[in-house]
């Protein structure tokens, strides 16, 4: 292979190789579901994919952030529950993670 | 966009309007202070790694994914070869593999409208806007211009505030002090809210989430997201056979 070195474009190059990979991801679930015909399976795991993504998503997360993150997601799962504003969730579960971190947890 | 065609594609095509673009955008407003706040540190990062402004801007402009973004930084190096980009690619794809998922999830909304318009707002598709994708077409919302509004909106957004970010980098030099590694994870967590469909409907979340920690345990990187949702979806797509 005598294929060039990126040299100087390579910043460029590494840019556009992780665009086209996630544009990749963002059409390929939608163009793969596209031919595959929706039978009562498969809407039923569709019904239960978006849950899925966001407690498998999140789990290991609380898990690999530590002890003082998962307080703060349940405070703000708490002020969802309380009050359904995605907002206040947001200020909710900062203003714990900050507080716990600032105290050395 | 869909304005110029002469006939609709489908029958019954839902709309896409100017009314539900700006309910797009006030749906999002509400994220928009945590998204300013993610792409702050990301150009902060961005800054301290040696990238240039241009680059920091055409990295958020075309990749338009926070996570990955912040991922890359890791791997960032001032000199390239091929074999290091490639790396990064292989990096990319996986962390933003979630979004083939969240794209199967509403593909059945979006089959209504021309192939040409949905690989277009697909550019656009991202965390923020499957939830709020999610919620509307959950509350029987049909029309895509929510997607297309949050989705823009949003991508404005996120590549103005990587400016701010950029120059004044050493700022936010330590952004886990004010909690923006959980910006993301705090969304997700608080969609749960408004998802809950009670336990039953949760049995396949339970899985996904055991599922989904013991391949954190064992495999290094975000695999976790895939393995965990995919086990959700199969087990709520085989569970009712039994009953």
């Amino acid at each position: 292979m005598t294929l060039p070195d990126p040299g100087p474009w390579g910043a460029y190059i590494a840019i556009a190789a992780m665009a086209l990979a996630t544009y990749l991801c963002r059409i390929s679930g939608v163009a793969l579901m596209s031919v595959i015909p929706l039978t009562p399976h498969v809407r039923r795991g569709l019904a239960a994919l978006p849950g899925s993504i966001v407690v498998a998503t999140v789990l290991p997360l609380i898990e690999r952030l530590g002890l003082a993150a998962g307080v703060a997601l349940l405070a703000a799962i708490g002020s969802m529950i309380l009050r359904r504003s995605e907002l206040l969730a947001l200020v909710t579960g900062m203003a714990v993670i900050s507080g716990l971190r600032a105290l050395g947890f | 966009m869909s304005g110029t065609e002469p006939h609709p594609p489908a029958p019954h095509a839902p709309p896409v309007t100017r009314a539900g673009m700006v309910l797009g955008v006030r749906r999002v407003s509400v994220l928009l202070p945590g998204i300013i706040v993610f792409a702050v540190a990301f150009g902060a990062a961005a800054a301290a790694k040696g990238m240039t402004l241009p680059e920091t801007l055409l990295m958020s402009g075309l990749v338009y994914g926070g996570v990955s973004q912040l991922v890359a930084m890791e791997l960032w190096r001032p000199e390239w070869t091929w074999g290091a980009i490639a790396g990064l690619t292989v990096v990319t794809a996986t962390v933003n593999a979630r979004m083939i998922l969240q794209g199967a999830a509403l593909q059945p909304w979006f089959a209504h409208y021309p192939k040409r318009l949905n690989a277009f707002h697909l550019f656009f598709y991202t965390d923020a806007n499957w939830l709020i994708g999610t919620r509307y077409h959950d509350e029987g919302g049909r029309d895509l211009g929510v997607l297309i509004g949050a989705g823009l909106a949003l991508w404005v957004v996120w590549v103005l505030a990587t400016i701010p970010g950029h120059v004044l980098g050493a700022l936010v030099s330590d952004p886990r002090r004010y909690g923006i590694d959980l910006v993301m994870p705090i969304f997700f967590a608080a969609m749960i809210v408004p998802m809950w469909r009670g336990r039953r409907a949760a049995v396949p979340w339970l899985v996904a989430g055991f599922v989904a920690l013991v391949t954190a345990k064992l495999v290094e990187g975000y695999a976790f997201i895939i393995a965990g949702s995919l086990a959700g979806a199969l087990t709520g797509a085989f569970r009712d056979d039994a009953a």
